[in-house]
């Protein structure tokens, strides 16, 4: 039977029904709209700036600075602007990754601690985590610096750690490294020891290829680079490094290294923070990998050790290390609250500019942008460490 | 026949029950979990000792009672205090009717708000406070016994919730002069309302977003792109800091308070956070389910509000619930910007020159407040996990 074949679609489908235009006159009356309320907005905005009397302009990036930043890269008052935002930008990075490592030891250790088969410390280490996890950080940074740092002794009573160290409500005091002449000798012999461990690397790397056996690549270079490093360290007339000790001279301490009150109170409220944060990830990372990988790794003979290096942490660092990532990213930010107590960070630099020049559009403009770049390369960089390992684990 | 011998009941051996085994299996299973766990102890005994010291002899928590009222409601007016007694009301109906309906979780949450009522209502306050804080049991309690067993009633308990949201606002604000200026609102109060105004108000933004990121139109899904990544690599403090200054200038003529424009900027910031908490819920249905939706014939819209969004938006609850948590404690910036929430009142406490010196004091008492909304909300979230069933495919 002929009747009833539909005839093949001969007329053109009118283009208001048409997907293909649709599409892109659906997306244009979009940007469209996008666009006429962002403009709407600067328009407001000029105007509004007008009535305060200010252009949108970065001159005066040029103009001197005149305020004072407590700590950070040398700077004078009489520096401009733009220097000024420089030296906040470098003291956001300092706190970061000093920030950064701290986080990481203390989430490492508890979020091991939480597996561990000691109630006590898996207790202890969950206490930790819930407690400062559940407490908003700007608290415990106004609590650290407010109840803690800002109580501790004057500088004549400081508490000293042998003599060597000093804690105060001015800050901490640690001896500092400082080179001497011998310290160039000594870097002859740091260079032989890395050249050596190279060797060393490689032809362990081979032999175990060979073996076709899995194990530490590492072990003959490691303390054969140790090795050289320390008897180099005694081979060389003079030590390459003496200890600069702090000293009172005055009302303070000179010398050494030291930490602002500020600096420590930041530092260990994030820290803290992040830490409690970290061990869960740690901890979820490290049980996401499924019990019958360790039962098996055990079946086959392999030590504690062999079993979590082999078997367990290569399993669980592609799980754990995105959420770490964010959590770095997390403290970055998070510095910013260092506006609270006057750490002359980012955010403090530019709330001090907004203040003096009145541009808050342009200051803040900049400062998320400098918050942006540095979340945007962290993340590229981690998108580019997920595909290689998913790649390798492929 | 003879009778079945009595079974001989075998009694464990030692060492494996009571309180010494689970010492020996839990404290001093190996040489260096003994070890671990006596430096632990020492350790607990000096942290223990020094601020059970520090609490009971040292510390003057005479602050806390005196500034309560403070803690709770800022500088609410405070002849206007029956408009937060009735919001507190109208919520007891609500979670007494949903106990009802629902039981399970809810009907646990609403036997622990009337336990906390009933404490409070002990406590020592004014006798007009506690005569509330009884009523405020009441109203869960018998709605409760209304509500148990009417299952008909839900759909109309959910629209009940969804209205309650504008109906507290204009309850908790009144109406011009006679009302209570948002620029009054502080305390907790305080707190509590940018995190739910911070989370509801960003729903709908996050969905909007959340399926423009995901849309196939180029243009749609960078715009959205473009705002989602760079509200979320900026801190908080910043967009505080811009809503503060900006919103002004934006809208001139318009005369918008500081509660308010923080209610924008945190929305704002929460908006770009909900849409990637959607967007993981919306990745996570199968391509199967769309297809099959328009196999059947089902446009663009009819898929997404009969197929992705209820099974996307059923697997993000634990998810948002954790983006709440992280708000509430994120409130807290406001307090940088100049407002008085639970830590700007903290802040302002201790700067009074008759509560000098008692930080400690104040911070920690601020901090278990906090510690105890954020601990049982991710406590409740868990068990919402456990009840919706996600999540639990991760460890098989």
């Amino acid at each position: 039977m002929e009747h009833n074949t539909p005839t093949t679609v001969s007329e053109k489908i009118p283009f208001w029904r048409d997907v293909r235009v649709l599409r892109v006159l659906f997306q244009v009356v979009f940007l469209f709209g996008v666009i006429l309320l962002l403009a709407i907005l600067y328009r407001n905005m000029l105007a509004g700036l007008r009535g305060l009397g200010l252009t949108l302009n970065l001159n005066f990036l040029q103009n001197e600075a005149g305020f004072d930043i407590s700590e950070g890269i040398p700077y004078e008052p009489s520096d401009t602007y733009l220097k000024a935002f420089w030296v906040g930008i470098l003291n956001t990075l300092k706190v970061s990754v000093i920030g950064i490592v701290c986080a990481t030891l203390l989430g490492l250790l508890f979020g091991i601690a939480r597996l561990s088969s000691n109630w006590l410390i898996r207790t202890i280490a969950a206490i930790y985590v819930e407690c400062f996890r559940n407490v908003p950080l700007l608290l415990q940074i106004l609590f650290w610096y407010t109840a803690v740092v800002a109580q501790l002794p004057r500088v004549r009573e400081s508490i000293s750690l042998f003599d060597g160290a000093f804690i105060n409500n001015r800050g901490i005091y640690l001896p500092a490294p400082e080179p001497t002449s011998g310290l160039k000798i000594w870097l002859w012999f740091l260079g032989a020891g890395l050249i050596l461990a190279v060797i060393l690397y490689i032809v362990r790397w081979r032999k175990l290829e060979q073996l076709d056996r899995p194990g530490f690549r590492a072990k003959w270079a490691l303390p054969a680079f140790l090795i050289v490093a320390f008897c180099g360290w005694f081979l060389t007339p003079g030590s390459p490094f003496t200890l600069d000790f702090p000293v009172l001279q005055g009302f303070n301490f000179t010398g050494g290294f030291s930490f602002s009150p500020e600096f420590s109170a930041l530092l260990i409220g994030l820290s803290m923070y992040t830490g409690a944060f970290i061990a869960e990830v740690v901890r979820s990372g490290i049980q996401a990998v499924v019990k019958g990988q360790r039962e098996a790794a055990r079946a086959v003979g392999l030590k504690e050790g062999q079993m979590l290096r082999l078997v367990v942490l290569p399993q669980a660092v592609p799980i754990i290390v995105p959420p770490l990532t964010s959590q770095y990213l997390n403290l970055a930010k998070n510095s910013s609250l260092a506006v609270a107590i006057g750490f002359p960070e980012l955010v403090h630099v530019g709330s001090t500019m907004m203040n003096q020049t009145g541009q808050a559009i342009p200051v803040f403009a900049m400062v998320m942008v400098s918050y942006l770049i540095m979340s945007l390369t962290t993340s590229a960089a981690m998108n580019w460490y997920n595909r290689r390992i998913n790649w390798l684990n492929r | 026949m003879k009778a079945p011998e009595a079974i001989q009941e075998i009694q464990p051996p030692d060492n494996t029950k009571g309180p010494r085994a689970w010492v020996k299996d839990n404290l001093f299973n190996t040489w260096y979990n003994a070890l671990l766990t006596c430096v632990a102890f020492v350790f607990l005994f000096f942290v223990l000792k020094g601020f059970l010291t520090w609490t009971f002899t040292e510390a003057e928590w005479k602050v806390i009672p005196a500034n309560l009222q403070l803690f709770a409601i800022g500088s609410y007016t405070r002849d206007q205090v029956w408009r937060i007694w009735t919001v507190l009301y109208i919520l007891g109906v609500l979670i007494g009717l949903s106990a009802g309906l629902w039981g399970g979780l809810v009907y646990r949450f609403a036997l622990a708000l009337s336990g906390i009522w009933l404490i409070f209502a002990l406590l020592p306050f004014e006798l007009a406070t506690r005569g509330w804080f009884l009523g405020a049991i009441a109203t869960i309690a018998l709605p409760f016994f209304i509500g148990r067993g009417r299952t008909g009633l839900r759909r109309w308990i959910l629209a009940g919730w969804l209205l309650s949201f504008p109906v507290i606002m204009v309850v908790l604000r009144g109406f011009g002069e006679n009302g209570v200026l948002t620029s009054n609102w502080g305390g907790l109060l305080l707190t509590l309302i940018l995190a739910v105004v911070g989370i509801v108000v960003s729903f709908p933004l996050g969905v909007f977003l959340a399926l423009c990121r995901q849309s196939d139109l180029p243009a749609i899904r960078w715009v959205s792109t473009t705002y989602i990544e760079t509200v979320r690599g900026v801190p908080l403090i910043t967009i505080l800091f811009m809503g503060n200054v900006l919103i002004p200038i934006f809208m001139p003529g318009l005369d918008i308070n500081q509660v308010l424009r923080m209610m924008f900027a945190i929305t704002f910031f929460s908006g770009a956070y909900m849409a990637e908490n959607v967007r993981g819920g919306l990745q996570a249905i199968p391509r199967g389910q769309i297809e099959a939706a328009q196999a059947v014939g089902l446009n663009y819209v009819k898929t997404t509000r009969f197929i992705v969004l209820p099974q996307a938006l059923r697997s993000v609850i634990p998810t948002i619930v954790g983006q709440f948590i992280a708000l509430f404690k994120d409130t807290s910036l406001v307090s940088i910007i100049g407002l008085i929430d639970l830590l700007g009142v903290a802040k302002s406490v201790i700067a009074n020159p008759d509560w000098l010196g008692l930080q400690a004091e104040v911070y920690l008492f601020a901090a278990v407040i906090y510690f105890v909304f954020c601990y049982s909300m991710s406590y409740g979230s868990q068990e919402i996990e456990a009840n919706l069933g996600v999540g639990l495919h991760q460890n098989l």
